[in-house]
């Protein structure tokens, strides 16, 4: 199976080249927008942890290691798109244009944090594992049936492949044909369960095979790859042709959440000879010319800042207002539910 | 419904329909209405249903409106939520409410909760229905009655009507709501009666009860496939001289409260029928809104006659786990004498 599905790499371990049939589509803008992302992101994550250790956040999920693919990913998508994330894909929808304090937000308890932009359908974080496969699936449905040229992704991990929404939303989507992009990244471990103890197939690429659909084998931390391998699929499914499984493979490089110590289940060389994405990114660009201290000096000032900044606006952002309690749940609140509210504000009021 | 003889009255203003002819009626409208409306469905499509509440729509709409699923229940409610964000009003069709647990997650986890998750930028406007309840010599688990498992879950609505116009009346009500509704049909109803139902479209109002019999002594508290237990019950009481007041709750949540606590005042006893499992029941909600409401004007402790803590037993036992008219005289008369 690891033969039909070979791993699809566009630049190896040291930056250089190994498929140069995506050559003439690789240019400046696009080498920028990747590492001004992935650079972007990882000053996010980083600062998340600092902030975490100094009390400043709540319990957080780091992606690094998984910048290639979740920025390569998000870069293949257009406005109209629908994403739908995890509870570790915020690089992926920072990427597409979720506001870095409304992430920092959501990390700190706070609800506003789910909530995305006007002009970006990003769903709020799957939190259960894999429940957001059929809700692409169903949002994709909608484009489809409106005959837009809108699509979906769904964003998930390996751990996700064992769940049964897994295969609902896949079988859904390919027997309806739906526009929509199920992105995998296998980065070894759930929690602390390795790959090998999830399943018993050789790859995740080849499940797609049961579903009669496209599946491809990515190396998740080549961003080119990633990011032409999500073009094409999605390119695919605006063609009408129905979903594809990318099994993208990657790396959690940290802990599962900052609750967690990766130490007790991990193997203590594990990992060690893992290129990260952005040094490989560097490596391409030094090797094929497109390197460029002042631009490298000017967007690392501009991502600190920008991360900065947005510390900034989480920690000056409103107090939680405490009748959100019980706004949002019903459009008009029951009344039994005022009555709650309003008894409740009165035993404050008393206090 | 092409086997099932409706007679039109003169007028041709109402339509004599049982339930589940006037559940496919109100579906029918909403397909002919509104572009967004899309049923989804076990078994729907050709086959009409396992109970024929869809048939000769996918005829009349075509198999992109009136979709055959995959036989699978998170899948179905899962892409009616991707359906319902992204603009569509999905009617989602659990088969048996015994089979609805494997979307139990979805509905708990996003259906409940996108709205507030979301701070209102997402919701997800859309019906599950299910066929629920035992009477009807059904295979095992086909009989469930676990409403609370809804009513105990904020951010959905729980309705169940007990007549052809409720049923009507309330599907529609539900498919104009900004917020995701679980219609509950008792089977043992489906075909047990007709009623006169308008033509037209209209609503019967989500959160409000109704007195289907009025009387002075006790109120009895009931819901779909127990209404018809509760007037067999009250005609029982009547002959010994009891007079009953009846309420059809219609929606389990948000609960009629003031139709309870007005009727209880009044009457000053109450008996709560349901055939869900006594423990964790809806009665218990209800006793406490008399608790809360017409506590000082109880003149006896309110009596609950309701399915036992078991499993619904499988049919050859089940007429001994319904509350049957015998038992709620039972419970009538020892409200009446305390």
């Amino acid at each position: 199976m690891e033969d039909n599905y070979p791993i699809k790499r566009i630049i190896d371990d040291q930056g250089s080249l190994v498929d140069t049939g995506f050559e003439n589509q690789i240019d400046e803008q696009l080498v920028q927008d990747l590492y001004y992302h992935m650079l972007r992101i990882r000053t996010f994550d980083r600062k998340a942890i600092n902030l975490q250790r100094q009390g400043r956040l709540g319990t957080y999920a780091p992606f690094e290691g998984q910048e290639a693919a979740q920025v390569g990913s998000a870069l293949a998508l257009k406005a109209g798109d629908w994403v739908f994330p995890t509870y570790r894909d915020h690089g992926a929808t920072i990427t597409f244009g979720k506001s870095m304090a409304r992430t920092f937000l959501y990390w700190n308890g706070r609800v506003e944090g789910c909530v995305a932009p006007q002009d970006r359908n990003i769903f709020p974080p799957a939190v259960p594992i894999a429940t957001q496969l059929p809700h692409a699936a169903g949002a994709a449905w909608a484009e489809k049936r409106r005959g837009t040229q809108n699509a979906a992704i769904a964003y998930f991990g390996d751990g996700a492949t064992s769940e049964g929404d897994f295969h609902e939303g896949l079988n859904f989507a390919s027997v309806f044909k739906v526009p929509v992009v199920f992105f995998n990244q296998n980065n070894g471990y759930a929690i602390s369960v390795p790959i090998e103890k999830q399943m018993n197939s050789e790859t995740i690429a080849q499940k797609s095979v049961a579903y009669g659909i496209p599946g491809v084998r990515i190396d998740g931390n080549d961003c080119f790859a990633v990011y032409f391998e999500t073009k094409k699929a999605f390119d695919n499914a605006r063609a009408g042709n129905g979903p594809t499984l990318i099994e993208a493979i990657t790396w959690r490089k940290g802990a599962h959440t900052t609750a967690d110590d990766p130490s007790k289940y991990r193997p203590e060389k594990q990992g060690e000879d893992f290129v990260d994405p952005l040094t490989r990114l560097e490596l391409f660009m030094k090797n094929y010319g497109y390197w460029n201290d002042e631009w490298i000096q000017e967007i690392k000032d501009k991502t600190s800042s920008e991360v900065e900044a947005a510390v900034e606006e989480m920690e000056k952002f409103p107090p939680p207002n405490l009748e959100d309690v019980f706004h949002h749940v019903y459009a008009e609140m029951p009344a039994q539910l005022v009555e709650q509210k309003e008894s409740y504000l009165a035993h404050l009021g008393r206090r | 419904m092409a086997q099932i003889k409706e007679s039109v009255t003169k007028n041709e203003t109402t339509k004599q329909l049982t339930l589940i002819q006037a559940i496919n009626d109100g579906m029918r409208l909403l397909l002919e209405e509104d572009e967004r409306t899309i049923i989804l469905g076990e078994d729907i499509g050709k086959n009409g249903g396992v109970f024929r509440a869809t048939e000769g729509l996918q005829e009349t709409f075509g198999d992109d409106r009136v979709v055959d699923t995959p036989l699978s229940e998170a899948g179905i409610i899962g892409t009616s939520i991707g359906l319902a964000v992204n603009g569509f009003r999905p009617i989602a069709e659990i088969q048996f409410l015994g089979f609805i647990y494997p979307a139990y997650e979805q509905i708990m986890t996003h259906v409940s909760r996108i709205r507030m998750r979301s701070m209102s930028r997402f919701t997800v406007p859309m019906v599950i229905r299910a066929p629920y309840g035992a009477g009807i010599r059904a295979p095992e688990i086909h009989s469930d009655s676990t409403e609370t498992l809804f009513t105990h879950m904020p951010g959905i609505k729980v309705v169940c009507p007990s007549n052809p116009y409720d049923a009507k009346g309330l599907l529609i009500a539900a498919m104009e709501d900004p917020d995701p509704v679980l219609v509950l049909e008792p089977m043992k109803n489906y075909r047990s009666k007709r009623d006169e139902v308008p033509v037209e479209k209209y609503t019967v109002e989500i959160g409000k009860g109704k007195i289907v019999r009025e009387g002075t002594d006790v109120t009895l508290i009931a819901w779909g496939a127990m209404i018809s237990i509760a007037e067999k019950a009250s005609e029982l009481a009547a002959q010994k001289g009891i007079s009953c007041e009846i309420i059809d709750l219609r929606t389990l949540y948000p609960i009629d409260r003031d139709i309870i606590a007005n009727s209880v005042k009044k009457t000053t006893r109450a008996v709560i029928i349901h055939e869900a499992q006594n423990t964790g029941g809806l009665g218990n909600d209800i006793v406490s809104i008399i608790n809360d409401t017409a506590f000082l004007y109880l003149r006896a402790p309110i009596e609950r006659v309701t399915g036992f803590d078991v499993p619904v037993p499988f049919f050859a036992l089940e007429e001994h786990y319904l509350p049957t008219p015998a038992r709620v005289v039972e419970g009538i008369e020892k409200v009446v004498h305390f």
